[in-house]
């Protein structure tokens, strides 16, 4: 003797739920299999259902004339049947029937499915055990190596090196949203934008640390609470230019240190004369663009540029001058700098410093410079690593003056105003040697400056 | 507002256009008299407005596909209901070579204003033929438009821009929707447009991309995922053909991880086209391949039960491989 | 054969007739000319059928009937109202062109401006289009009548069975026409079809079938005139077959000499109704010899303005391609 469930059968395709119009049979009868036990009712179809048991009606489990999705017990029937009795399990409140009754009806199939695959269950876990061991390992395999196109792209607007970034994708797969959320800051070192042959002539600089005039990579998004601020137009024609200058550019670097105690001495002489007569205070920029620009009278090679196969000899001297605004820096230029004196050329610096100061620059102010000359020393630094201002050949920064003691032909000391000098240079147009001599007439330049000199 | 299951959506926007306009008609096998069609979409249509305005026809699918668009060039909006979208087959000819092509062949002095309604999909016990998805069939025929309703809403707003259009429109029913889905319809006199998809639900670790039964199984499984951490992005493509392209591109470059999800079979289907698509216009926003998930490439859905289930693409499976691409 | 007196129709409308039928042979060898020196594409002909075509046309009202022809009813679709130089246009494939504006290859005739409605190349898909239009007619309770025909060859598809089924439950104001001219391109009708005649095929759907000999003008004219006079009435449809005579290959692309025996091809030429008709005009006093010269002189007249007009048209501009797929 055991408890069977009927349930309201499947009454037609796309019908979910059905009632009970009324039953015929009533609690107590007798009944045989496929005896009709009730009349269900949907809006498709009014039918007959038939009993699944011999046995006796022992309980109606729904209402008449209530609509109960397909799959609900309806009746208990006692059979003759040995076995364990089905119950009727809770089912989820009537509010949420009509959104539940497809899963209802599944399951109701699912049982049958879940019967056939307890009977038969080996073949199929071997089956899916094989699947899922093999498969992760060709991809772990491939995902560490591989990136999406997404993550190609935007690693390289953002030029960041997909070699610091964390995957959390799948075996350690970079996603998209890893490289979105990346904080470029955090990168040891901004990669060029180009291809591995110019980075190759490039690792040079990672030694170092970054050049102040050097523009700081785009923000990217990084965690809550970071503020985006695009940069404005200046800021990357400054981006580009650095970019274009690193890129191409194969650099190298010498640095001498020149003795410009005279020229302190005829500074400190003549600077409230020249003050009142001229009205702009006399640097000691001045001096070192003159030093340069005779230099460069010596060294055309050092006033050249490189242009696809061919080295190109300027006839003009001009010199560009970097002036560095709170914002931005700007690189103004001295067009024929070798006809100016010292005065002309103090003139000349204040014009365009001014002029850069106030956003009003020409693009013929700022454009045809031979080489770069930049004023490092007044923001103190003492040693720095310029990159040249493309097409240009070489930048040279000049530090900052600090007194030295300096050991006397007579084995005394005696105090000094020393300064670095430090060239970058191309290295595809000049080599060590051509850059090493240029700078030494720089620093005899400096030199020949007396506290007679004339600023005239 | 009034709660209102897909099927009953569906009847409610074909009777407020047939009361709107005389000129609609409808007809097919068992769509008359009493009876009004084998899911009783039609039901109550002959009695409302004349048996000659809601009408039987033989047994003869050609016919149906072909009366249409005589109905179609004389001034009529003619509704031509399939029993079952498996018996379109003898009247693709009449879709095909006639009312997709009327207004092209013409330049536009014919025209052919139809409905055809068609209910598809499987998950009934239907075997072979009463199970399938074959708007594949007629998918990429311009002049020809297919649409399908995921919600009950839908069901009526697109039913009664189908019947207004001047296109010959398929459109394309799921049956196992017609009782499954209930919702608060408007009775406000509103139309969904023919030629958008709709996302339906937003997110930004992936984009599933369905129409149909696996469209609400994709929205219940990017429930249970949004409890993992993940948010899916669900896109009921609705105008099956022509495609909203703009639509379904956008959503993929969102997210970059794009899965499709049909319940017809692997090869061919309209997420085939979907998938090129997105691969043409999304490429570098794509952070993982473009997957699939579909039935197997058997002919049909076969009648037995485990078959059957085997077939389906049911909820387990469409969360399973939102899952599996939320984690790539 | 039927004295001409015996149709009821004037002198007058008698030499139309004439004209008529004289117009589609002369414009049809015309197009063989423009075909064979590479002006147009193709070109297939109703040669042998004129006299049957134009009788079946002027039994009907062409200014409200319906027209759903084939592709060898030129002469037919002269008589309902396009000209000469519509035709032409079509063939050339030209912009103007009234039947698909240079979209359809020649001898796919429709106009709207007159009531004939346009075809496919797939042979009798307008069957079930005429039941739409016929059907409508209906709805609209206009006594219009509508006229569909097809080769003895194409009649033997499914869809002109359901078409005819349908009309026969209906009763609708449906005229069908099968043009047997034994010929369904190379194969016979022993091959075609096991029936005595095409005609009984009609009562098999409940409606009368009339055969009728296509060159006996009178004969035809009759039959049609009281078949289209009862569907006017609303006494339901009929099938007429009309038996013709090829009197060219299939078409351009075609020779029936490979496949017609000498004797048969000898004998097709005592068959040519413009002959038989001809010489029952002159027999019966309504005509001339010297006045049918000098009506084929004013044709040729006609006909050469026509093409000349015609070529100097302009052809569709490229970028309308993509023109009139959709409404919008």
């Amino acid at each position: 003797m055991s408890i069977r469930i009927i349930e309201m059968p499947h009454l037609g395709e796309s019908v979910t739920e059905a009632s009970i119009a009324v039953w015929l049979v009533a609690e107590g009868d007798k009944i045989e299999k496929y005896d009709p036990i009730a009349e269900a009712v949907s809006d498709k179809v009014t039918t007959e259902i038939p009993s699944n048991y011999s046995g006796i009606v022992k309980e109606f489990l729904i209402e008449v004339d209530t609509d109960v999705p397909i799959g609900t017990p309806i009746v208990k029937i006692e059979t003759e049947e040995d076995g364990e009795d089905e119950t009727v399990e809770v089912s989820a409140d009537s509010e949420d029937v009509q959104e539940e009754k497809s899963e209802e009806f599944i399951n109701h199939i699912n049982k049958e499915i879940d019967k056939e695959a307890e009977e038969q269950p080996q073949e199929r876990e071997t089956k899916s055990d094989a699947k899922q061991s093999s498969e992760p390992k060709e991809s772990s395999e491939k995902s560490s190596a591989r990136y999406s196109p997404a993550v190609v792209r935007i690693a390289q607007e953002r030029d960041i090196d997909l070699k610091q970034v964390e995957g959390t994708g799948k075996h350690g797969r970079i996603t998209r949203k890893d490289v979105e959320n990346f904080d470029v800051s955090s990168q040891s070192q901004p990669r060029a934008e180009k291809a591995p042959e110019q980075t190759e002539s490039h690792t040079q600089s990672e030694q170092k640390p970054k050049s102040e005039s050097r523009p700081s990579s785009p923000v990217s998004h990084t965690s809550a609470g970071d503020e985006i601020v695009p940069a404005d137009g200046i800021r990357k024609a400054i981006a580009k230019k650095m970019v274009q200058s690193t890129t191409e550019i194969p650099h190298a670097w010498l640095m001498v240190e020149a003795d410009v105690t005279n020229i302190v001495k005829l500074r400190e002489k003549t600077k409230e004369q020249f003050k009142k007569q001229e009205g702009i205070s006399l640097s000691f920029f001045p001096f070192f663009v003159k030093a340069v620009v005779q230099a460069l009278k010596k060294h055309p090679i050092i006033n050249t540029s490189w242009d696809n196969g061919n080295i190109v000899y300027h006839k003009d001297i001009n010199m560009s001058i970097a002036v560095a605004t709170d914002e931005h820096l700007f690189v103004p230029v001295i067009h024929n700098a070798d006809h100016y004196s010292l005065s002309g050329l103090s003139k000349e610096i204040s014009r365009l410093a001014g002029l850069a100061r106030d956003g009003k620059l020409s693009s013929s102010d700022i454009s045809g410079g031979t080489m770069t000359v930049n004023n490092t020393g007044s923001f103190g630094s003492v040693q720095s690593m310029g990159i040249i201002n493309h097409p240009q050949a070489a930048i040279l920064q000049v530090e900052s003056i600090n007194k030295r003691f300096l050991p006397t032909e007579d084995g005394g000391f005696k105090t000094a105003d020393m300064v670095n000098l430090c060239l970058s240079i191309d290295h595809r147009i000049i080599d060590g040697l051509q850059a090493g001599r240029f700078l030494q007439d720089v620093k005899e330049n400096l030199s020949k400056f007396t506290d007679e000199s004339n600023l005239y | 507002m009034a709660m209102m299951t897909y099927l009953e959506a569906i009847r409610k926007g074909i009777e407020e256009e047939m009361a709107r306009d005389e000129k609609v008609v409808i007809f097919g096998e068992d769509v008359g008299g009493v009876k009004g069609g084998v899911f009783g979409v039609t039901q109550g249509l002959a009695e409302k407005f004349g048996d000659d305005r809601c009408f039987n026809t033989p047994l003869t699918e050609g016919l149906i596909g072909g009366l249409a668009v005589g109905l179609g060039v004389t001034g009529y909006r003619a509704i031509g209901e399939f029993q079952f979208a498996d018996y379109i087959l003898p009247a693709v000819n009449q879709l095909i070579s006639e009312a997709s092509r009327m207004r092209y062949r013409t330049k536009g002095d014919w025209i052919a204003p139809i409905v055809y309604r068609a209910p598809y999909g499987g998950g009934v016990r239907g075997g072979l033929y009463h199970s399938q998805s074959t708007e594949k069939v007629l998918f990429g025929q311009p002049g020809l438009r297919i649409v399908t309703p995921s919600s009950p809403h839908d069901a009526k707003g697109l039913i009664k821009a189908a019947i207004r259009s001047d296109d010959p429109v398929l459109f394309y029913e799921h049956k196992r929707l017609y009782r499954l889905l209930k919702e608060d319809v408007s009775d406000e006199d509103y139309v969904v447009p023919l030629d958008k998809a709709n996302v339906v639900r937003e997110g930004d670790d992936i984009t599933v991309i369905g129409y149909g039964m696996v469209l609400n199984h994709a929205l219940k499984a990017a429930e249970t995922l949004s409890k993992e951490g993940y948010e899916a992005e669900v896109v009921d493509v609705r105008s099956l053909y022509p495609l909203d392209k703009e639509t379904l591109v956008k959503a993929a470059k969102k997210t970059g991880k794009v899965l499709l999800v049909t319940e017809d079979n692997l090869e061919g289907s309209i997420m085939s086209e979907i998938s090129a698509i997105i691969a043409e216009d999304a490429l570098f926003d794509l952070d993982a391949p473009i997957k699939r998930l579909a039935g197997p490439d058997s002919p049909s859905m076969p009648y037995s039960i485990a078959l059957e289930r085997e077939f389906l693409v049911d909820e387990e499976k469409v969360l399973n491989a939102m899952r599996e691409l939320a984690e790539f | 054969m039927k004295k001409l007196k015996e149709s009821g129709l004037t002198k007058e409308e008698l030499i139309q007739a004439y004209k008529h039928v004289l117009l589609g042979r002369r414009l049809d060898e015309r197009l063989w000319q423009l075909t064979r020196i590479g002006k147009t594409s193709f070109n297939i002909s109703g040669q042998g059928h004129e006299v049957g075509q134009v009788a079946m046309a002027m039994a009907f009202q062409p200014e409200k009937d319906y027209f759903l022809p084939y592709y060898r009813d030129m002469t037919a679709c002269m008589v309902w109202g396009m000209t000469a130089k519509d035709i032409m246009l079509g063939s050339l494939g030209k912009e103007d062109d009234p039947s698909s504006h240079g979209r359809q290859m020649p001898n796919h005739y429709g106009s709207k401006e007159h009531n004939i409605v346009s075809h496919s190349s797939t042979v009798s898909t307008q069957f079930p289009l005429a039941t739409g239009v016929a059907y409508a007619a209906q709805l609209k309770k206009s006594d219009y009548v509508t006229l569909t025909a097809t080769g003895e060859g194409s009649a033997n598809q499914g869809e002109v069975q359901e078409a005819m089924n349908f009309a026969g439950v209906k009763k609708l104001p449906l005229i069908f026409v099968v043009e047997n001219n034994g010929y369904a391109i190379s194969v016979g009708t022993d091959e075609q079809y096991a029936n005595e005649t095409m005609a009984e095929r009609g009562p098999a759907y409940g409606f009368p079938g009339i055969r009728v000999n296509g060159n006996d003008f009178a004969e035809t004219y009759l039959a049609f005139k009281q078949v289209v006079e009862e569907a006017r009435k609303g006494n339901g449809p009929a099938l007429i077959e009309l038996m013709v005579t090829r009197l060219t290959s299939h078409s351009a692309d075609d020779d029936h000499s490979v496949y017609r025996t000498k004797e048969d091809l000898e004998n097709m030429k005592k068959n040519d109704g413009l002959l038989l008709f001809e010489k029952q005009l002159i027999d019966e006093g309504y005509m001339t010899r010297e006045e049918m010269t000098d009506i084929d002189a004013e044709l040729k007249k006609e006909i050469n303005k026509a093409t000349d007009e015609a070529e100097a048209m302009p052809e569709p501009t490229a970028d309308t391609i993509l023109d009139q797929i959709y409404a919008d």
